[in-house]
C-alpha cells in the first residue's frame, strides 16, 4: 500500500508493482493474485496467462516504451513508467505516446524518483498518478506538494493535459495592444 | 521588440513563485544537493568558484532600455557592479548570493527578464543574428520565429529532461551571423520556389568535446510545420540519446551514431504522427508575433550626412572607430553601432552598472530604446542615425566603450575561465589580457586586420575556440595550465573547425606565440588576403615551424 497522489488528492494505492530481483528471471517472475503491476518482459513472456486477469498491469522501465506494447494497451487496467532517476526524462516520452498515439485512456503512473519539482510536467504529460518513492516525503509535504501539479497554470505549448497550444487556446493581444 | 502580455508575465511570475519555494526548501534541507540541482540549473544557477554564477535570458540577445537599467541595479544591488555578456548572448553574475537569487529573479520578471533554462539538460535560450532587422542581407527576419519557438520551448514538459544540453539558434540573413553549423538546431530561414517561407535544418553540429558541424536534416520544413517538426527531433532525442555517459550525450553523438540518413528516416517517422497537428503554426499567431518586430519610426533621410564625413576627414580615431564599429544599416541615413565590450584590461564581455545606464541612455536617445548583445560579446545599437554617429562616439570614448577594435585581434571571444568558473581547466581571461597588451598598437591591429581569437578555460568550449581563425583552450596537465592553439577554424556561412598545430604552451608563452603566428601571416600574406584565407592557402605547416622552431623542449608534453 503506497501514498500516490491521484488526480490530484492522496489516495491509498493498492497496485502491488512488481520488480525483478537480482539474478531472478522476469519470465519466472512469481505474480501473486491481486492487483499487480509486472515489468513489460514478464507481461511479454507469459501474455496469455496475464491478459486473461482483470488485476494485472504493465510497467516500463525508463529505457522501454509502447511500441512493444500496442495491441495490449487499450485493455490494461493501469500502466506505470519507473523513473530510474529524476533526471532521465525518457518517461516524460513514454507517457506522451500511451496517451496522444497508443489511445490509453486508463491510470498512469509515474513511480520511481519522482519529485514534487516535477508533477508539474509530469502531469503535464499525461500521468494521472504521481507515486513518489515510499519515503521520500512526509505526509504534511505530501500533502503541500500537490500544490506544484498547478505551478504553470496556463502553459505555452500542447500537451496531454492541454491538447491545444496556446496560440490554439486563447486568443492573445497583440502588439498593437 | 517582443513585449509580454498577461499570458507571458503569469508564466514568469509562476516561475518566480516557484523557484522561491524550491529555494525555501533548499535551504531548509527539504530539497537535497542532488535534488535541487536540476532545479537550480534551470534556473541559471550554478554552485562556482567563489559564489554561485548566476544566468540571465536574454531571447535573441535583445535588450530595452530599461532591462539594461535594471541589470545595472541589480548588479549594483546584489553583485559587484558589473555583468558579463556570453556567446550565448545571456548575461550573467558572478558574485551574488545563493539566497538573494529568488528576489533577482522577481526583480527581473518586473521587467520581463528571466533565467529559465539558461542551463540544465533542457531547451536553452534561442540564439540568432544581433542585426536582424536591420542588416542590408537579411531574407527573413528571423525575430518572430525565434520568439515563436522560445515559447514552444519554455517549460516544455517532456524536454526538461534531456540526455544533455539543446541549444537552437535561427539565421533569415545571406551570412549566418548566429553560428547555425555548431548548433544542436540550426535554422536557416529561406524561400522555396514559390516564394513560401520555410527553414533549412541543420542537426547534431556542436562544439564542447567533440567539435562537429551540423549536417542538414531537411532542406525545406514550410514555416507551419517547424514546431512539430523540432518535437520530433526532440522525441527522438530524448528517447533514444545517450544517458550513459554525460560525455556523449548531445545530439551530435546520436546523430553520428546513427548517421545522418537513418536518424533523418527516424524523425520523419516520429514527425509523420505530429504533422498537421495542433502544433502547425497559424497565420494569425505569426502575424501577432511578427508585430512586434515591425522596423521603428523611421525618418527618411538623406543617405550621407556632411557633418559625419566631416568628422571622419577631420578625425583620425572617430574615422578609425567608424571603420571597425559602425555598420550599414538597410535604411537610408542610419547605421548600426557596435559598442565595444573588448578594452585591453577589461575582461571580455565585462560591463559595469555604470556603462549599463549610459548604454540604455544612449539606447533610449539614439536607438529607439533597444539594444543586442552579439555572440562575440560586444553591445549593438542598431539604429543610429549617421548624424548622430559622432555625438554618440564621444559618449562611448568617454566611457570606454568605444575601442575601435571590432574584428580585430583585440576583440577575443573568452569564457570566464578558472577565475570563475568551476569547469575551468585553466585561466583564460589573463590570456586574452596579455595578447591584449601585446598587440597594443592600433595601426598594426589595423595592418593585421579581420581575425577572429577565441578563448576557452576547458573543452566545454564556451568561448567557442574551434571557430576561432586562432583558438586557444585551456589545459590541465597535472595541475598547472597550459595552452592548445588551434589555427584554421571560422563561423558563418564557411563554418570550419581549427586544427590543433601541435603540443600545448606555457601561459606565459601565449603572447609570444600569437605574435610569432601573426608575423608569419603578415610574412606569407597576399595584398589585402585576410588572415584566415592565408591559412587555408598555405596550411598549418609554416605557422607551426615558425612556432616550434625554438620550442623543442615542449613538444616532449603530451598533447591533451
Amino acid at each position: 500500500m503506497s501514498k500516490v497522489i491521484q488526480n490530484g488528492r492522496i489516495v491509498t494505492s493498492d497496485w502491488q508493482i512488481l520488480t525483478v530481483a537480482e539474478g531472478e528471471e522476469a519470465e519466472a517472475l512469481s505474480v501473486p493474485a491481486g492487483r499487480v503491476i509486472v515489468p513489460l518482459a514478464t507481461w511479454l513472456a507469459r501474455r496469455e496467462e496475464l491478459a486473461a486477469r482483470a488485476d494485472v498491469g504493465v510497467w516500463f522501465a525508463s529505457s522501454e516504451g509502447p511500441e512493444a506494447l500496442e495491441a495490449d494497451i487499450a485493455r490494461l487496467p493501469v500502466i506505470a513508467v519507473n523513473f530510474p532517476k529524476f533526471v532521465d526524462g525518457r518517461g516524460y516520452s513514454t507517457a506522451v505516446l500511451l496517451r496522444t498515439r497508443y489511445g490509453y485512456t486508463g491510470q498512469l503512473i509515474a513511480f520511481g524518483e519522482v519529485l514534487r519539482d516535477q508533477f508539474n510536467y509530469l502531469a503535464r504529460c499525461g500521468f494521472d498518478t504521481l507515486q513518489p518513492r515510499e519515503d521520500r516525503y512526509t505526509d504534511a509535504q505530501l500533502d503541500a506538494a500537490i500544490a506544484s501539479i498547478g505551478d504553470y497554470s496556463e502553459p505555452y505549448q500542447a500537451s496531454v493535459l492541454h491538447p491545444q497550444p496556446m496560440f490554439r487556446r486563447i486568443a492573445r493581444a497583440g502588439a498593437k495592444a | 521588440m517582443y513585449r509580454y502580455d498577461a499570458y507571458d508575465q503569469k508564466l514568469v511570475d509562476e516561475r518566480v513563485a516557484q523557484f522561491r519555494d524550491q529555494m525555501r526548501r533548499h535551504l531548509a534541507g527539504e530539497l537535497s544537493d542532488d535534488e535541487f540541482r536540476p532545479v537550480r540549473l534551470q534556473n541559471g544557477l550554478y554552485i562556482q568558484r567563489h559564489a554561485p554564477m548566476y544566468r540571465i535570458s536574454i531571447p535573441y540577445g535583445h535588450l530595452a532600455s530599461r532591462q539594461l537599467r535594471k541589470l545595472a541595479h541589480l548588479a549594483r544591488t546584489y553583485d559587484k557592479s558589473y555583468l558579463h555578456f556570453t556567446t550565448r548572448q545571456n548575461v550573467q553574475f558572478n558574485w551574488a548570493p545563493l539566497e538573494v537569487i529568488p528576489e533577482i529573479c522577481a526583480e527581473l520578471a518586473t521587467v520581463q527578464l528571466h533565467s529559465i533554462q539558461t542551463s540544465g539538460n533542457c531547451i536553452r535560450n534561442f540564439t540568432s543574428d544581433p542585426f536582424a532587422g536591420v542588416a542590408g542581407d537579411e531574407l527573413i527576419d528571423p525575430r518572430p520565429w525565434a520568439e515563436i519557438l522560445r515559447q514552444w520551448a519554455t517549460f516544455h514538459p517532456e524536454f526538461a529532461y534531456l540526455p544533455r544540453k539543446f541549444k537552437i539558434a535561427v539565421n533569415g540573413a545571406k551570412e549566418d551571423r548566429a553560428v547555425i553549423q555548431v548548433h544542436d538546431i540550426g535554422l536557416d530561414l529561406k524561400k522555396n520556389e514559390a516564394g513560401e517561407i520555410g527553414f533549412r535544418v541543420l542537426v547534431g553540429g556542436g562544439l564542447g568535446r567533440t567539435p562537429i558541424i551540423g549536417r542538414e536534416i531537411e532542406s525545406f520544413i514550410p514555416w507551419q510545420h517547424i514546431i512539430s517538426y523540432c518535437e520530433a527531433i526532440l522525441r527522438v532525442y530524448n528517447r533514444y540519446g545517450r544517458r550513459d555517459n554525460s560525455f556523449k550525450a548531445r545530439i551530435k553523438i546520436l546523430v553520428s551514431a546513427l548517421g545522418i540518413d537513418e536518424f533523418r528516416w527516424q524523425v520523419r517517422e516520429e514527425w509523420a504522427h505530429l504533422k498537421d497537428g495542433p502544433n502547425t503554426l497559424t497565420v494569425e499567431e505569426v502575424h501577432r508575433v511578427a508585430d512586434f518586430f515591425e522596423d521603428p519610426a523611421y525618418e527618411d533621410l538623406p543617405a550621407d550626412d556632411a557633418g559625419y564625413h566631416h568628422h571622419i576627414a577631420e578625425n583620425l580615431a572617430f574615422a578609425a572607430w567608424v571603420k571597425r564599429n559602425v555598420r550599414a544599416h538597410k535604411k537610408q541615413g542610419y547605421a548600426s553601432v557596435v559598442l565595444s565590450l573588448k578594452k585591453p584590461g577589461v575582461a571580455p564581455g565585462d560591463i559595469t552598472s555604470e556603462q549599463l545606464d549610459l548604454v540604455a541612455d544612449w539606447a533610449d536617445r539614439f536607438s529607439f530604446g533597444e539594444a543586442r548583445v552579439t555572440h562575440e560579446q560586444n553591445l549593438v545599437l542598431a539604429d543610429v542615425k549617421k548624424s548622430e554617429l559622432y555625438t554618440l562616439w564621444q559618449l562611448a570614448r568617454k566611457a570606454g566603450l568605444a575601442t575601435p577594435n571590432i574584428g580585430l585581434l583585440t576583440d577575443i571571444i573568452c569564457c570566464p575561465g578558472g577565475d570563475f568558473c568551476s569547469l575551468a581547466n585553466a585561466k583564460s581571461i589573463p590570456i586574452a589580457a596579455a595578447i591584449q597588451e601585446r598587440f597594443d598598437d592600433l595601426d598594426y591591429l589595423h595592418d593585421i586586420g579581420d581575425i577572429e581569437i577565441n578563448i576557452s578555460g576547458c573543452m566545454n568550449a564556451c568561448g567557442h575556440h574551434h571557430v576561432g581563425h586562432i583558438g586557444i583552450l585551456g589545459v590541465d596537465k597535472n595541475g598547472e595550465e597550459w595552452y592548445q592553439v588551434t589555427l584554421g577554424g571560422s563561423q558563418g556561412n564557411s563554418t570550419s573547425l581549427g586544427k590543433v598545430i601541435g603540443p600545448s604552451f606555457a601561459r606565459a608563452e601565449m603572447p609570444d606565440v600569437i605574435a610569432e603566428i601573426i608575423e608569419t601571416y603578415v610574412a606569407e600574406r597576399h595584398d589585402d588576403e585576410l588572415f584566415i584565407d592565408t591559412v587555408r592557402r598555405i596550411g598549418l605547416e609554416p605557422f607551426k615551424a615558425r612556432v616550434y622552431a625554438e620550442r623543442q623542449p615542449h613538444k616532449k608534453v603530451a598533447n591533451v
